[in-house]
């Protein structure tokens, strides 16, 4: 039987290692001699001019982002095809086939579109 | 037996086991990485601490835990916390879900019939620390590092999920002990699926951020990248975090493609059988060819880092959308034709799966041909010395 309880007992035992150590070990034996200076966001010695917080950034993360969904739901809908696979036989291959081909119609569009090009 | 004992304590205590033992290593790794990196750049790397620069893996993380840890003024401090934290937490958990020997023991736990879907699912949530990290340090060169990175993470998220779908359809199993099963009776998945192994491992490489794809902290253009703002303990938490998931990708690597922990294939061989006979000890056999298979691709890792130079971004990008995307759903168009047109058919008393054999048997050819061209003993080049001597 397949037994899931553990995951989450698990889960305790990994975060209690960081935040013991964080907040307890740590301020305990290391040195700290902050200055108004050090924690300046570092940038190259020079002052900072602006900070991340005032800057947006590129739109094509978003797209990114959003073309990685498609696809990443497109592998979600293929893994359970996958394994029942040989069951499926040609039907289900047909099927996966006219999903994919509607699925890569967009991807060549965004490629056309120059969503994937960088530069 | 008691439930509590079956299914809570004693997995909690091979948990704590596997989670004592991949620190160690994650430790370990930090002073292989260096001293072999040494030597493939000829020279001797860190070895004055204790005989053979050994006792560096213990006076790495006391340093660690020496220095100043401090918070930069302007960062945001909630996410700033979170950020080295948060990746730790798939990275370990994980290790409760690979089958590190032969069933029933040496596993956390048995049967977990959605396993590999559910270790994709937690191994992808390792981007939300970094991009974490790099937002709340509020500083232009972690951001554009966190950005990148979570850019990277998710384009080859895509070609990672896709190769195994190669792997499943011949598998016809997410459980990862049956996949394992397979590969023992059959063969091992990185001969009918060469392709999808390639591109497993290139997209493994680039989930890791590791050097042919190490953008996130390209040192020449962004300091550190995502970790720029990070010291001591929390910059620590994030090399755990890395680390262990190359340990993670290592062992999935292994089961999916290089039979996990039997040593044979076609049914002969060092297999399940074989081991359960012999006991405990078979077991323990079984998790060291598993543990040496693993350091085996932890040294991949190593040697590639020594080995190619770092990618432009936008080749980078390249690489994962236009050329790994297709290539992956090509496989598994092949795949599927060579599987349906050739089904398994029955000669006398036993099925021959004739689809399966054919794929296996054009990987070997290709493995085999690019051996031979590798290691093809080169001609020499002939000088004529009369003509050396008249220029």
């Amino acid at each position: 039987m397949a037994n899931y309880s553990v995951l989450l007992v698990a889960a305790l035992v990994v975060l209690s290692v960081p935040i013991l150590t964080l907040f307890i070990i740590v301020p305990l034996v290391s040195a700290y001699r902050a200055n108004k200076v050090k924690l300046e966001p570092y940038e190259c010695g020079v002052p900072a001019t602006s900070l991340a917080f005032d800057h947006r950034f590129s739109v094509r993360y978003f797209l990114i982002a959003v073309l990685f969904i498609i696809f990443d739901v497109e592998t979600v809908f293929l893994f359970p095809w996958a394994i029942r696979f040989k069951q499926l036989g040609w039907f289900g291959a047909v099927e996966m086939a006219i999903f994919l081909a509607i699925l890569l119609i967009g991807y060549f569009y965004a490629w056309k579109r120059k969503v994937l090009s960088w530069v | 037996m008691n439930p509590w004992m079956t299914y809570l304590i004693w997995p909690l205590i091979k948990f704590s086991i596997a989670f004592i033992a991949v620190q160690a290593l994650v430790a370990a790794m930090n002073w292989i990485e260096r001293r072999l990196l040494g030597f493939f750049q000829a020279r001797l790397g860190p070895n004055r601490v204790g005989p053979w620069g050994l006792g560096q893996i213990i006076a790495d993380p006391i340093k660690f835990l020496l220095k100043e840890d401090f918070v930069p003024a302007r960062a945001e401090k909630v996410a700033y916390y979170l950020g080295p934290i948060l990746p730790l937490l798939p990275s370990f958990i994980v290790f409760c879900l690979i089958p590190f020997g032969p069933p029933p023991t040496f596993a956390v736990t048995n049967n977990i019939n959605v396993g590999l879907l559910l270790i994709f699912a937690l191994t992808s949530t390792a981007v939300y620390g970094i991009i974490l990290g790099g937002w709340a340090s509020n500083n232009k060169f972690s951001l554009m590092g966190g950005l990148r990175s979570a850019a990277q993470m998710v384009s080859y998220e895509v070609p990672l999920g896709l190769s195994i779908v190669g792997v499943l359809m011949l598998t016809q199993s997410l459980e990862l002990e049956e996949i394992v099963r397979y590969q023992e009776m059959n063969s091992w998945n990185v001969f009918p699926q060469l392709v999808a192994c390639f591109i497993f491992i290139v997209a493994m490489n680039a989930e890791n951020n590791r050097t042919p794809f190490d953008l996130p902290e390209a040192e020449s253009e962004l300091v550190a990248g995502f970790h720029t703002e990070y010291s001591a303990m929390k910059f620590a938490f994030y090399m755990l975090g890395e680390y262990s998931l190359m340990i993670v990708n290592s062992c999935l690597a292994v089961t999916l493609f290089f039979g996990g922990w039997s040593l044979g294939m076609g049914g002969i061989g060092f297999t399940t059988e074989v081991m359960q006979k012999m006991g405990w000890v078979g077991g323990l056999i079984g998790t060291g060819i598993f543990v040496t298979k693993m350091m085996l691709f932890l040294f991949m890792y190593i040697w590639f880092r020594a080995t190619f130079p770092r990618f432009r971004f936008d080749q980078l990008m390249d690489l994962g959308w236009k050329f790994l995307i297709p290539l992956a759903l090509a496989n598994i168009f092949v795949t599927g034709i060579v599987l349906l047109a050739f089904p398994s058919r029955l000669y006398g008393d036993t099925v021959i799966a004739v689809g399966e054999i054919m794929l296996t048997v054009i990987g070997m050819i290709v493995i085999a041909l690019t051996l031979v061209l590798l290691f093809k003993p080169k001609r020499p080049k002939v000088i004529n010395a009369s003509r050396v001597s008249e220029a």
